[in-house]
């Protein structure tokens, strides 16, 4: 099955960190997955860590059936992204994934500071919805086969993502850049 | 695995306690089977979750998946109920494996289904396999390029009959 990112990473995604990186990891994401929520801190880490040698890539791969908050809360992290605070959002929201419901989104909403009313009225565009859904197809296009995904410099990540070996993995990544080819 | 271009044998299996599907039954419809080696296991569980999250690409692309292994209706009906599935498990219980066995994805050795996709088309021709390693969830990608693929040539075949009327 395909390991390539699809499409690669453009203007419609959340970008953190520099266009000169030299590596960029993309995750497919789900906020209101476990294992998701246990990778986040880990990308924290390596970000602080790897500086600007990173740029570091969310997209979002709700599974809805099984995790029902995950769509809205991808949906609540989109419009935030319209007042220009999605990685706040981001954030706030992997850090309080175990209670995902309307009300504790419009209170995060809060805490980082969103303008209430637009955030309330941006939640319910159909362009942000599709905007999720066309993050879940590209995810599905690229094989995801399951939350989280990474995507390093655009080929799929099979490898652990525990931090040691993935920053390790990175690490190695940018000693011997030709190697990438 | 059965060649591409050949016709997909037909069976019938217990999908619920009181139900049974039978291939040749979906014609007219795409037929996904995904044949896993068992309920409950985390690998499986992820693939057929993903694939739960499919249903709208799949309703768009006409086509019903099927899952199957093993495991008896009983089994099937608490698993599906667990994971909020909304696509029928087939239960290749009695006599065990049959089905599997003539499609070619079942393993001798463990006695469970091998990770197998077939694609058939509305005329029960099949028109994509995959036999993925048994601790690989092989995704999507593969059963929505086979669809899109089955689809268009479908529309192409439709415009040459019309134009030639």
């Amino acid at each position: 099955m395909t390991t390539q990112l699809i499409p690669l990473v453009n203007s419609n995604d959340h970008v953190s960190g520099e266009g000169s990186a030299v590596i960029e990891v993309v995750e497919y994401g789900d906020y209101q997955c476990p294992y998701c929520g246990r990778a986040y801190p880990i990308i924290k880490s390596i970000q602080e860590r790897l500086g600007p040698q990173l740029r570091f890539v969310f997209r979002n791969f709700p599974l809805s059936k099984i995790h029902p908050h995950a769509f809205l809360a991808a949906v609540a992290t989109e419009a935030a992204g319209l007042q220009d605070k999605f990685w706040e959002m981001h954030d706030i929201v992997f850090e309080n994934q175990h209670s995902l419901e309307l009300s504790s989104l419009y209170q995060m909403a809060d805490i980082i500071g969103l303008d209430r009313e637009r955030f309330s009225n941006d939640i319910q565009q159909q362009e942000l919805i599709e905007k999720v859904e066309k993050d879940f197809e590209s995810g599905i296009r690229s094989g995801v086969n399951g939350t989280p995904t990474f995507f390093i410099n655009g080929r799929k990540y099979d490898g652990s993502w525990e931090e040691a070996e993935l920053y390790q993995y990175l690490k190695n990544l940018h000693a011997k850049p030709s190697m990438e080819e | 695995m059965l060649t591409i271009g050949s016709v997909a044998p037909d069976f019938e299996l217990y999908a619920k306690p009181d139900q049974k599907v039978r291939l040749s039954g979906l014609r007219g419809k795409n037929v996904i089977l995904a044949f896993y080696p068992a309920d409950w296991s985390p690998v499986c569980g992820n693939q057929m979750s993903l694939y739960n999250e499919m249903e709208s690409f799949f309703i768009r692309q006409n086509a019903q998946l099927v899952g199957i292994s093993v495991d008896s209706r009983w089994c099937h009906t608490a698993f599906a109920e667990q994971n909020k599935f909304g696509f029928p498990l087939l239960a290749d219980f009695e006599p065990k494996g049959a089905v599997s066995k003539v499609y070619e994805a079942y393993d001798e050795g463990t006695g469970e289904c091998r990770r197998a996709l077939y694609v058939i088309d509305q005329n029960g021709v099949i028109r994509w396999n995959y036999l993925s390693p048994i601790d690989v969830n092989p995704g999507a990608d593969g059963i929505l390029n086979a669809l899109e693929q089955i689809n268009k040539s479908t529309t192409n075949d439709n415009t040459i009959n019309t134009a030639g009327k």
